[in-house]
């Protein structure tokens, strides 16, 4: 079959913000008060080969709800759709590098007929300088199931880690920490997806 | 843009999408991973996305000439901006939200970071949005954006573009673009469209005159196609190749 070319990909720029970040585009929030699930807050910073905060990027998030459903067609089931949850999240890094989203914690999804991912986050992110956005994903450290998760396992052993966002109690709240460093030491594994 | 190191890491078809790093885009230096991408099996992860899911917009959302919402129009050339959503096997992408920003006629964006002396336009915010129709097919109006000046090299300027951001119907999908006109010298000299690997897949980032768009005593029209990976569970082809 004779195959459209794709379009190719250019960099968001400096200047999307009033685009994709303005009032009703962001989403920061991913939960509303009856979505079910373990409330979490994801939050890391986006950093540049010199360590410093990329000021001017976009993170994306997509993960299944609660039960391990995604809110989508090709997802039908049999996990429980929850009507109060997309599962997109949108935020700007324009706080030192900062992103933030607050969400519940994904079950687990099919890997196959027989196998199951281990509950995770995909995240995109977009900035001047990336002339293709990069694809990653967020793992929860300490899940028992990482340890034999299909995806995760293809990634280089002494990578692995540059994927586990780490647990904190603040306060009553549930945070993970996931930094997302662009290029050289504990560079993060970004995927050919 | 002859001389300028390009990296080897691409995600996707290296005929098509640029590498991350591209000298001769400052910008890539510091920001290009340098490790090699993980090569992994398509899932339901990647198989679903966003898109579906989300399109809420109102009908002035695609009128860039008069979302400002200030009672007044923008100033500029009225251009129609059209085209269809595809994917690679030339199926439609209905219902999807797309989602455009650029600069004023001067070449000027509103945004606190774009501070050169070209004038700005209070009627003009540079950002619409529609949602493409059953057929795949997305308009808006707006006005012809202007080339302006960057810090990249010296005397440095963008060729007229905007910009286009896509969901499509899985996270395969998912695209951050930029639109050219057609016949701009300055494409030649930018290293951000150049930085797109084929002379093919850069031609697919303009725009092309359509006389048959143009509305008498109105508007100039432009159709712009705009193809998305689809949501099928196919390597990309880089793969195929063999790369780490």
């Amino acid at each position: 079959m004779n195959k459209l070319l794709l379009t190719s990909s250019q960099t968001v720029g400096p200047f999307f913000a009033p685009a994709l970040l303005r009032e009703d585009a962001v989403r920061n929030v991913l939960v509303q008060p009856e979505t079910v699930g373990e409330r979490v807050r994801i939050e890391g910073r986006v950093l540049d080969g010199d360590r410093l905060p990329v000021p001017d990027g976009l993170v994306e998030i997509w993960q299944a709800n609660a039960h391990g459903r995604y809110h989508h067609p090709a997802d039908s089931g049999p996990a429980t759709l929850d009507p109060s949850f997309v599962g997109f999240g949108r935020s700007g890094t324009e706080n030192e590098g900062l992103y933030w989203f607050e969400t519940i914690k994904p079950g687990p999804v099919p890997f196959d007929h027989e196998r199951w991912q281990t509950p995770h986050i995909c995240v995109t992110v977009f900035a001047r300088g990336l002339l293709n956005h990069l694809v990653t994903r967020l793992y929860f450290a300490g899940e028992p199931a990482n340890a034999r998760d299909p995806i995760l396992l293809s990634v280089p052993e002494h990578r692995r880690a540059t994927l586990l966002a780490a647990r904190q109690q603040k306060g009553t709240s549930v945070v993970y920490l996931f930094d997302i460093i662009l290029q050289g030491e504990g560079e993060t594994a970004f995927f050919n997806v | 843009m002859n001389h300028t190191t390009i990296g080897d890491i691409v995600r996707g078809d290296r005929e098509v999408f640029p590498p991350y790093l591209y000298e001769a885009y400052q910008s890539t230096r510091r920001r290009a991973p340098m490790l090699p991408l993980v090569e992994v099996p398509l899932t339901l992860s990647e198989l679903t996305g966003p898109g579906p899911a989300i399109s809420a917009i109102t009908p002035q959302d695609a009128d860039l000439t008069r979302n400002a919402g200030t009672g007044g129009e923008a100033i500029g050339q009225r251009i129609i901006v059209t085209g269809r959503v595809l994917d690679e096997r030339g199926t439609p992408v209905p219902h999807t939200l797309l989602e455009i920003w650029q600069a004023n006629a001067a070449g000027r964006y509103l945004h606190k970071r774009d501070q050169w002396p070209g004038p700005i336009d209070p009627n003009f915010l540079g950002m619409g949005r529609c949602v493409t129709n059953h057929e795949g097919v997305y308009r808006f109006l707006t006005i012809r954006p202007g080339a302006y000046p960057w810090l990249n090299h010296p005397n440095a300027w963008r060729p007229a573009h905007i910009h286009f951001s896509v969901f499509g119907p899985s996270l395969l999908s998912r695209l951050v673009t930029q639109m050219y006109f057609p016949d701009d010298p300055l494409h030649a000299l930018d290293p951000i469209f150049n930085g797109v690997p084929t002379e093919q897949a850069r031609q697919r980032l303009l725009a092309s005159y359509d006389h048959s768009l143009t509305e008498p005593e109105w508007a100039l029209g432009y159709r712009w196609d705009i193809v998305v990976h689809g949501p099928y569970a196919t390597p990309f082809k880089s793969r195929e190749k063999g790369q780490p």
